[in-house]
């Protein structure tokens, strides 16, 4: 097994830590709320996608352990100023990543840091939580929000 | 409050000190490494590893004398039914039970709750009686209770724990009430390692004629136990806590209240004679058993109660009780940890947060150093909200574990703190 470090290296540390974006946007247009029931981790994704369909602003709040709490933090800063279409399109590139046959990771910048979790399959739900809760955000407008359902890890 | 502990006084050779090391031997599943370390196994809470005469018990009993129970006239029937029924009379004698008849088998403490809950309390329940728990119970002691409630419009009363995780005995007097139709509570807590006074508990419910079931999935591995002693109608165990098979355990009825239940499922096994018209039911404890039963796990959780008698029960309750002792002393003077579960009588169970750091973290770290502790809400998400947190990693001890297991347990803490510093 991989060295810890490699697991938790300092960027995740610091945005552990320190999270970015972690607000709760007033002026959304779209909304997420996800839930791991193994572990009780719950977040709330906040998006506001402007006419030319870009993520002008995202924001999130909640609970978590280091690398669910990381991983949400540095989706925000990745996806914001994206299209929609480019923010699923990373998403899925992510979770080749952490779960695909050859692991590859192509451009994922500053994400690349989670590429550890790869090693420990009972947490790559961590590190995708936040980033499913973002894909219901982005389907489901801030109106309809409260209907919704919860986005579970439990859930194929 | 100080409430003496439950202590086993059944006639018994006073028992020798406990070998660890002998008894390591009898566990093969000890001798693993994980993550290219010697494995620490502390997760018995969840659920215990298995000494090698269980194992070596299912196996025989599939190859050696395996048939159905109770039907055959054949050989091999009668040996099967010989070995089940010799299962639930070693249930029996460990439970402190008069009768074997008393001892149903089913699939662990779960289904005895709800067989008890649905056999036994649904026909005696109006709308506005009330079912008492605790705080500290396992989700599997609140769910079964909360449905036959809703169904039933009674109320579901929960008797407050304090901030040691010790039950309030002040308030479980005054919850005890002429519409209390049952008084349903563990013996010792998983989340917490509390060790409840249920004698006395039970006593105070018997006092106003209120019967009591008590959750002993726990209790077993770690505490001695007497249903005689202790008073209570009810009584449950799962055997793979108990160092026995998953998929059995052990329900004690009081004769009377079982022979007055109706069935819990219908089925073969449970009947005496049935025709389109009319069925009549089998004896208590085969009315409770419908279809054929796990009879393998029966004769694998009878080799395993046998071990646990011969290590001695006093000899694992003083073993464990200076390793709890150890590990507590060693975990609390590691800075940024809170221990959550103070109670002056505990199990060996240590659950614990860490400043800064979500148990997950924590329980990955402890894996990667080849400790296997859980990291969650052990299922009694109450009592997480109770102390105000998400989760805990708990490392819960068996008699098979050592003091060099607990400084590994510590080493690996410290390796958390030193990670998240």
């Amino acid at each position: 097994m991989s060295d810890l470090r490699e697991l938790y290296q300092e960027v995740i540390l610091d945005h552990y830590r320190k999270p970015r974006n972690f607000t709760v946007l007033r002026d959304a247009t779209g909304e997420g709320v996800g839930h791991n029931p193994l572990c009780g981790d719950r977040v709330r994704v906040w998006v506001k996608i402007g006419d030319e369909g870009v993520i002008e602003d995202v924001a999130f709040q909640g609970e978590g352990c280091a690398i669910s709490t990381a991983s949400a933090s540095l989706m925000t800063e990745a996806v914001k100023g994206k299209t929609v279409d480019e923010a699923e399109d990373l998403f899925a590139r992510f979770q080749s990543m952490l779960t695909g046959d050859d692991g590859e990771h192509p451009d994922l910048g500053k994400l690349e840091a989670l590429a550890g979790v790869r090693e420990y399959p009972i947490r790559v739900k961590c590190a995708t939580l936040a980033w499913h809760t973002l894909h219901a955000a982005l389907a489901r407008r801030a109106a309809d929000a409260g209907t919704g359902g919860v986005v579970s890890t439990e859930m194929s | 409050m100080t409430i003496a502990i439950e202590r086993r006084s059944k006639t018994r050779q006073p028992a020798p000190e406990l070998d660890v090391e002998r008894v390591r031997r009898d566990f093969p599943a000890l001798e693993q490494t994980v993550n290219g370390k010697p494995l620490v196994y502390l997760d018995n809470a969840a659920s215990a590893q298995k000494p090698r005469a269980v194992v070596d018990a299912v196996a025989r009993a599939y190859v050696e004398g395996y048939a159905n129970v109770h039907r055959g006239v054949h050989a091999l029937s009668q040996q099967a039914t010989a070995a089940y029924e010799g299962a639930r009379e070693i249930g029996r004698r460990f439970l402190g039970a008069a009768e074997a008849r008393e001892i149903v088998f089913v699939r662990g403490s779960t289904e005895a709750i709800n067989l008890v809950a649905q056999s036994f309390v649904r026909p005696r329940l109006n709308r506005g009686d009330e079912i008492l728990i605790t705080h500290m119970e396992h989700h599997s002691n609140i769910v079964p209770w909360q449905m036959l409630c809703a169904a039933r419009g009674a109320r579901l009363k929960v008797v407050p724990i304090d901030d040691d995780g010790a039950l309030d005995l002040g308030a479980y007097e005054r919850l005890l009430g002429p519409r209390t139709a049952i008084v349903s509570l563990v013996h010792v807590s998983n989340a917490l390692g509390t060790i409840n006074p249920v004698r006395e508990l039970v006593a105070l419910a018997r006092e106003r004629g209120i019967p009591t079931l008590i959750d002993g999935a726990q209790a077993a591995p770690h505490t001695a136990i007497d249903v005689g002693r202790l008073g209570c109608d009810f009584y449950t165990i799962s055997g793979h806590k108990v160092f026995g098979p998953t998929g059995i355990g052990l329900l004690y009825g009081r004769a009377e209240l079982l022979a007055s239940m109706p069935p819990y499922q219908g089925g073969g096994e449970m009947i005496r004679s049935v025709s389109f018209d009319r069925t009549e039911y089998a004896e208590p404890p085969h009315k409770f058993e419908a279809g054929t039963p796990h009879i393998v796990g029966a004769i694998g959780l009878g080799v395993a109660l046998e071990y646990v008698e011969s290590l001695g029960i006093d000899a694992i309750d003083a073993y464990e009780h200076e390793l709890l002792a150890y590990a507590t002393e060693r975990l609390a003077a590691l800075p940024r940890l809170r221990l959550i579960g103070t109670a002056g009588q505990k199990a060996a169970v240590v659950s614990f947060v860490v400043d800064g750091v979500h148990a997950h973290d924590v329980g990955t770290i402890l894996d990667h150093e080849g400790v296997a502790v859980r990291a969650g809400h052990h299922c009694a998400q109450p009592v997480m909200e109770r102390f105000g947190v998400a989760a805990t990693t708990r490392a819960s001890f068996a008699f098979y574990n050592t003091r060099d297991e607990v400084d590994r347990l510590v080493a690996g803490v410290e390796r958390v703190l030193e990670v998240f510093s």
